[in-house]
């Protein structure tokens, strides 16, 4: 990649110090947004930069913020830094290393809705990081860029950062909200959505940490110079976080659209001694396996494309599965996680989940019969559509496409059963 | 008779400024991590102080405590080593080298060391994938990430724990 | 009136509300959608999803904004591909919901297994099997076999108590979180939680003691499976083997509706025995809620117990100075025959746990011999409430936005809980409330106004309100032109005027007879001149101390402040249902003759001189009439234990023997009588009293909308009266001599006044035989401020000697900041004689070392 729109500390290694930032134009967007653009202005560019959430869902950011209800105040902004799905590792690196920028967004986001309080939302396990935003924050406030009557506009803006504790589910916007609220992280029903009934019952705006660091070159070069990355419907570039069974693992900041094939055998070097792949994991533990055959690996990875090869980007963590690896293995994993981190709300994921993973264990440790995985294909078809929030959906992605894409590997296990079961 | 009240009360304060006046309950979250920083695990009686000083039941702030998986409602070892053993990392090692490193400790996944210094556990996914073997150290101290481990590097840095370094390696705690 | 919404359920057109939610809406039009998690009193959380259904919407032409219509001109409607949750779904106009479908039906099945996958199968030794929504789906859409290994369920604690009242099966909880909601949303009381997560997710508490909430037990009713019981019924007796019987709880004057569950049994002798108390649907009264000391404090009806609670079981006559059983002839002859001797020189005292009907009689029988009657209270102001109480149609349930809701002199958390609770709700909905008291109370948190007044200053607070609204009454003494002054009150005596409808609760928190008197009186003054009565939701309601005391004051008993001289100048006394020796032993100076009708042999009874046994209101009929003023029947719930009579029957059959004519058969009987001697009760009799309509929600049908397990009402949501303001008739202002008392006038030599204060659960005869409650009732205790504490060098939970009315007792000093300076709090029926404020004298009792 020729230039760094996020992982800008990769080109500018002091890109953490505020001066350095500062002197890469940093904070020139927030400056012209808050002294010489109408709050609408700012989410008008967003909007048509075509930039869509980058937490999972892929909804457009500028159109979410247009929801925000303009009848009941204050305003909100939570930025969603809880990063927990498994094998996603890239808000960690930007908040550690190019920490402004993404405040910047943050700043920009609430300047748009009117917010003059936002929350960083960040996982319990990133203290340390919080520490850290906490001193950068501090350090706006010094720089005058954070407080009241910034710029002598009369608009005030105070920055928070809050520490979750240990629970995936809180990277799911409402839960979060309810944990802000210092509540159990269980979601919310919905609608209402959070811009109309968030954060204390009020109008809030939830977003990824990428989503909002991607916001500050978009209003300081224009949608237009935007929407020069990636492809029509997936405009910009994207973090891949690469991980599992590839020699070089870590963040990749592409366009979007770029295929599997470049980041896995370009990018990340390959899989390790040479052996084979199997699968592809786009979007985490919560994802559908892909078979990684020819067709896959030349799929461009953008918000449409994925589908066609059954599965979604998501978050773009990519997990890479070679030929060593036991699919009924790997299920038994990914059930384990879900089956942790659960919230209990609503019965078919608390249940569901509890089922599956002494289904998958015992597929696993070769103990089932067929009758098995055809019982952990029911349970999670009988859990698909009925979950209150996308938790419990997530957990059977991989559980249905492991059984109907590598059947083999499941036919093995089995056979494993039968021979110890024939055996004198 | 409020001992986190007295003993921090600056904190708390500072905890409390970040949210609405009305809405206290927010701070339950931080000022968990406050006691827990006290006693290594959040006790009856911290739960009970943080409900006083929130206006809030103890049971809604035990609620907490049993929700999320870094608070700990019993004790255990000085230093709770979390080695992520989720998909990502597995497939990078991560469940030999938990094997291997409760070997050397002479414990298995979820004890303490019988100097009470070390509990080793395993944890979901900690947003480090790639650099697995990875762990996380958690203790009164705070909460530090250790990649690209490997079984004698963990040992060393054991061993430094157990001879009272620290084991931020970065920042400590806020 | 909201807009109406048309929409189509399996094929039903059902015309609803706008905001009803599907299974509501279903459930009117006589549909069943099943729920575990939804409850029609709490907010839908849509958790356990039981409750899915298919839902279409008619198809809207984005440019025209028109419905899109089929070939055949209907309208088109479009279905989602996901079954959605009727319990979170608001219904819209022309939707199609389908609940009978294949796909319904299987998603259901669905989610019945995953309930059932971890669930015991105790059903044969589950509290709630019979009664248990669980086990009645399963019938109809589970299963057959498990397909989930039973080696692989889930292990979790079985009969864990949650403190000492509600116990807790973790195995059986499917985690619907009724219980929880229902502590936070209905009685905020959160005080059960959920611990940890996903399938660990398990109920528990960390109060101290467990579970401390007077509402506790109405989570046992809405649990769906039999996860939570109650100390007091479980492995009682199966629900199916139970009758049940409508009455109305004794406790408190809210009246509750409840029905008793007995069971014929074996360990009592083969006789009836009541095995529980359940709330009984009156949304006017209580809705499906009891409190916990209705639910559980019923033992005294039993007997048995120790001490004085052992249940009388025949008349006894004193013979050579000892008391000595008698037949019932004998018994009433002694007594008629002495009544006659008296003559006018008898008086009759009479508590208010008497029904309408023994009342009645108590008062035909004394003034057809020309005695007086008296109430034996702490408590006045019931003519007054007759005047300017609620007008007919009064419900909390329809009060909001635009009433106003003013609580003076009571803790109505402590005295009248469901009161509390539905004041609450009406806040929430918008009702505006002051509480005016001497020291902060549960209740204020709702408030938007507090006045706060100094003990004695009950009436002039009031009066003071009434004078800011007003130049009518300049003349106000001295300490109540200062509170006149304070802003705050003026600001709660502005929005009071101001509201739609104005509803005043009096108590008798600090005050006796002439104090209540005196702020009864205050608050007519104060409703009369803001024209808050006459109307329903407005007027006034006196927070009793005892279940009928309005009744009493409806068939004519007065309390009298010379109580103590009269009884001892009357000739023969007359106790009924009172125990004043026991209250205060002076009292025991009794006059010549002594007739008490007890159930237990109390301090009074001892002194006796004939004793006549009544049968508790359990086991026979009557009537109460309730704060609100609403006349409500009780039926007899076990058989009449041989050889006793009820109240209005004993007094009736003494009456005829002399020759007067009273009613001594049927409590029917003595109703019509009442309702052409009492012109408030003209009309009435036990068929109107027994009348219903159909309540919302729909409750206790042992169908899968599950409300619960109170009882579906059906005989009988009572009648409200109509105050005299609302007949017509005028209700002029009267001002009370006895505005105020200034401390020191009333204060010992110390400075200290005692504040009379009422608790729930005290030391009373209708509370302590249910020793399941002790744990919950405190010793002996005054309350002080820990200024006068540190001044008398009393510190917290000292022994105290305390001496009021001339008798010293024992009790242990509670340090409470709460509490104003020079006042010590004397909770009422807890072993201290505390009938009003009055000098007290403390001081350390001497520690007997073992
Ligand atoms: C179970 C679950 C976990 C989620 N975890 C995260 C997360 O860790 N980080 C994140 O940004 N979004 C996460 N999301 C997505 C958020 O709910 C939400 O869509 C996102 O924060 C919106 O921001 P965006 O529009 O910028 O993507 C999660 C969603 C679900 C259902
Ligand atoms: S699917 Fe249900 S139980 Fe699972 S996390 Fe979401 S709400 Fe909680
Ligand atoms: S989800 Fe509707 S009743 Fe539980």
């Amino acid at each position: 990649m020729s230039e760094y729109l996020l992982l800008r500390h990769r080109q500018i290694p002091d890109i953490g110090n505020l001066t350095v930032y500062r002197q890469n134009e940093g904070f020139q967007a927030f400056h012209k947004a808050v002294t010489s653009m109408k709050p609408e202005e700012v989410t008008e560019v967003v909007k048509a930069s075509g930039l869509r959430g980058r937490g999972g869902a892929g909804f457009p950011t500028g159109l979410k913020w247009s929801f925000i209800d303009k009848n009941k105040w204050p305003h909100y902004v939570v930025a969603n830094a809880d990063e927990s799905e498994p094998g996603t590792f890239k808000d960690r690196e930007i908040m550690e290393n190019n920490p402004f920028q993404f405040l910047e967004g943050v700043m920009l986001c609430a300047y748009a809705i009117q917010a003059n309080v936002a929350y960083i939302y960040l996982r319990g396990e990133f203290w340390q990081i919080a520490a850290h935003l906490d001193r950068k924050i501090a350090e706006l406030h010094s720089a005058g860029l954070l407080g009241d009557n910034l710029f002598g506009t009369g608009y005030s803006l105070r920055l928070y950062t809050h520490l979750g504790a240990g629970a995936y589910i809180c990277g799911e916007e409402t839960a979060m909200l309810e944990s802000l609220e210092g509540k159990l992280g269980q979601p919310r029903l919905r609608p209402p959505f959070p811009p109309s009934f968030g954060l204390y019952g009020m109008p809030t705006v939830v977003n990824n940490v990428e989503t909002l660091t991607n916001v500050p070159l978009i209003i300081e070069k224009g949608a237009a110079w935007y929407r020069g990355y990636g492809t029509e419907k997936s405009a910009g570039v994207k973090i891949f976080s690469l991980s599992g069974c590839v020699n070089k693992p870590g963040n990749y900041e592409l366009p979007l659209g770029t295929t599997f094939r470049e980041l896995i055998y370009e990018h990340g070097g390959g899989i390790p001694g040479g052996r084979q792949i199997k699968a592809i994991m786009p979007a985490g533990a919560s994802s559908s396996l892909i078979v990684a055959n020819e067709q896959a690996l030349d799929t461009p990875m953008d918000y449409e494309s994925v589908p066609a090869v059954g599965a979604q980007l998501g978050s773009a963590s990519v997990i890479i599965i070679d030929e060593s690896v036991d699919i009924p293995w790997l299920i038994n994993k990914t059930i384990h996680f879900f089956k942790h981190e659960s919230c209990g709300k609503c019965t078919p994921c608390r249940e569901g989940s509890y089922w599956m993973m002494h289904l998958t264990e015992r597929i696993d440790k070769g103990k089932a019969t067929w009758k098995d995985v055809e019982l952990l294909k029911d349970v999670a078809t009988q859990i698909r559509g009925k979950c209150l929030c996308a938790l419990g959906e997530f957990s059977i992605e991989a559980v249905l496409s492991g059984i109907d894409r590598f059947r083999q590997d499941f036919e093995a296990r089995v056979g494993a059963r039968e021979m110890i079961e024939t055996q004198p | 008779m409020n001992h986190l009240a007295e003993k921090y009360s600056e904190e708390i304060q500072a905890i409390l400024a970040k949210y609405p006046a009305d809405q206290k309950r927010s701070a339950v979250m931080p000022l968990l991590y406050l006691a827990q920083r006290e006693s290594g695990y959040v006790t009856k009686t911290a739960m009970n102080e943080i409900a006083e000083l929130l206006g809030i039941t103890a049971t809604e702030v035990a609620s907490i405590v049993g929700f999320y998986s870094l608070y700990y409602d019993k004790p255990a070892g000085k230093y709770r080593i979390q080695v992520c053993t989720d998909l990502p990392c597995a497939l990078r090692g991560a469940e030999e080298f938990l094997e291997k490193l409760c070997e050397n400790l002479g414990i298995r996944v979820g004890e303490t060391t019988p100097d009470g210094m070390v509990t080793v556990e395993h944890v979901m996914c900690l947003a480090a994938c790639d650099k697995a073997p990875m762990f996380q150290v958690q203790s009164g101290e705070g909460l530090s990430y250790h990649e690209n481990q490997t079984v004698e590097s963990a040992m060393a840095l054991i061993q430094s724990l157990k001879k009272g370094a620290s084991h931020s390696n970065k920042d400590g705690h806020p | 009136m909201a807009k109406q919404v048309t929409l189509t359920i399996d094929g039903k057109q059902v015309t609803v509300p706008e905001g009803t939610l599907i299974v509501d809406a279903a459930k009117k039009a006589g549909i069943d959608v099943p729920v575990f998690c939804y409850h029609p009193k709490m907010e839908p959380v849509g958790m356990c999803r039981m409750c899915l259904v298919e839902i279409g919407r008619p198809v809207i032409d984005r440019a025209t904004g028109q419905v899109v219509k089929e070939a055949d001109g209907s309208p088109k409607v479009q279905f989602g591909p996901k079954l959605e949750t009727a319990c979170t779904t608001p219904v819209s106009e022309g939707m199609v919901v389908v609940g009978a479908s294949e796909k319904v039906k299987a998603g259901r099945e669905d989610i019945l297994e995953f309930l059932l996958t971890s669930h015991p199968l105790d059903c044969p030794i589950c509290d709630k099997g019979g009664e248990c929504p669980l086990q009645d789906l399963t019938m109809g859409f589970g299963p057959g076999e498990s397909r989930f290994i039973f080696d692989e369920k889930m292990r979790m604690d079985k009969h864990v108590p949650l403190g000492e009242l509600i116990y807790l099966d973790r195995e059986r909880c499917i985690q619907c979180g009724r219980c929880v909601r229902f502590q936070s949303e209905i009685a905020d009381d959160p005080v059960i939680g959920f611990y940890q997560r996903g399938r660990s997710l398990e109920i528990v508490t960390f109060s101290e003691p467990g579970f401390d909430s007077y509402f506790s037990g109405n989570t046992t009713d809405i649990c769906p499976v039999g996860a939570l019981t109650t100390a007091d019924f479980r492995f009682g007796a199966r629900p199916w083997e139970l009758n049940n019987a409508a009455s109305i709880c004794s406790q408190c004057p809210v009246g509750c509706n409840i029905t008793f569950n007995t069971r014929r049994e074996a360990r009592s002798g083969g006789r009836m025995v009541i095995k529980r108390v359940m709330p009984r649907q009156n949304e006017a009264v209580n809705e499906i809620w009891i409190c916990d000391k209705g639910r559980f404090a019923y033992h005294f009806t039993e007997g048995g117990g120790s001490g004085n609670s052992e249940r009388l079981t025949q008349p006894l006559v004193r013979k050579n100075g000892e008391l000595a059983p008698v037949s019932w002839d004998e018994a009433l002859q002694v007594v008629a025959e002495r009544f006659r001797q008296a003559g006018s020189g008898l008086l009759t005292l009479a508590g208010g746990r008497l029904s309408n009907e023994d009342l009645f009689n108590l008062r035909q029988l004394t003034q057809g011999l020309g005695g007086q009657t008296a109430l034996y209270t702490q408590m006045a102001g019931g003519d007054l409430v007759a005047q300017v109480g609620v007008g007919q149609g009064t419900n909390f349930a329809d009060m909001g936005a635009g009433s106003a809701i003013l609580v003076v002199a009571s803790d109505l958390h402590e005295e009248a809980p469901i009161w509390y609770l539905r004041i609450k709700q009406a806040v929430e909905r918008g009702a505006m409330l002051i509480v005016a008291g001497a020291r902060p109370t549960r209740l204020e948190k709702y408030a938007a106004h507090v006045v706060r007044y100094p003990y004695g200053s009950e009436a002039a607070a009031i009066l003071a309100m009434l004078n800011s609204l007003s130049a009518k009454r300049p003349n106000l003494p001295e300490p109540v032109q200062a509170l006149a002054r304070s802003p705050e009150l003026q600001a709660a005596a502005k929005a009071f005027a101001g509201a739609q409808n104005g509803l005043v609760l009096y108590g008798s928190e600090g005050l006796g007879l002439e104090g209540s008197q005196a702020l009864a009186q205050a608050c007519a003054n104060l409703l009369i001149s803001t024209n808050h009565i006459g109307r329903a939701n407005n007027g006034l309601i006196a927070v009793w101390q005892r279940a009928n005391e309005q009744g009493a004051w409806d068939m004519g008993f007065r309390p009298r402040t010379d109580l103590a001289e009269a009884m001892k100048s009357a000739r023969v006394l007359y106790v009924v249902a009172a125990d004043p020796a026991g209250d205060d032993p002076s009292m025991a100076e009794a006059g010549e003759f002594l007739v008490v009708q007890e159930l237990f042999l109390t301090d009074t009874a001892k002194l006796a001189d004939v004793v006549l046994p009544v049968e508790a209101y359990t086991e026979r009929e009557g009537s109460f009439t309730s704060g609100e003023r609403r006349v409500q029947r009780f039926y007899p719930a076990v058989p009449e234990p041989a050889g006793l009579k009820a109240d209005f029957a004993v007094t009736g059959q003494i009456g005829q023997l002399l020759g007067l004519d009273l009613e001594a058969r049927f409590a029917s009987k003595v109703m019509l009588r009442i309702a052409s001697q009492i012109a408030d009760y003209a009309g009435l009799d036990y068929v109107r009293l027994a009348e219903v309509v159909e309540q919302w929600p729909i409750v206790g049908r042992g169908d899968v909308y599950y409300g619960g397990t109170s009882y579906e009402n059906s005989q009988g949501l009572g009648v409200q009266l109509a105050p005299a303001a609302q007949r017509g008739a005028a209700v002029p202002l009267a001002w009370p001599e006895f505005a105020s008392q200034s401390h020191s006038q009333q204060a010992s030599a110390e400075g200290l006044l005692a504040a009379p204060i009422n608790r729930l659960l005290d030391r009373g005869q209708t509370v302590w035989p249910s020793t399941l409650l002790h744990s919950r009732i405190p010793q002996p205790y005054v309350a002080l401020n820990p200024a006068d504490a540190a001044v008398l060098r009393i510190p917290s939970g000292a022994m105290l000697q305390v001496t009021l009315n001339g008798t010293a007792r024992l009790a242990a000093a509670h340090l409470d900041e709460n509490v104003p300076q020079g006042v010590v709090l004397v909770p009422r029926s807890m072993g201290l004689p505390i009938f009003g404020p009055a000098p007290v004298e403390i001081r350390r009792a001497e520690v007997v070392s073992a």
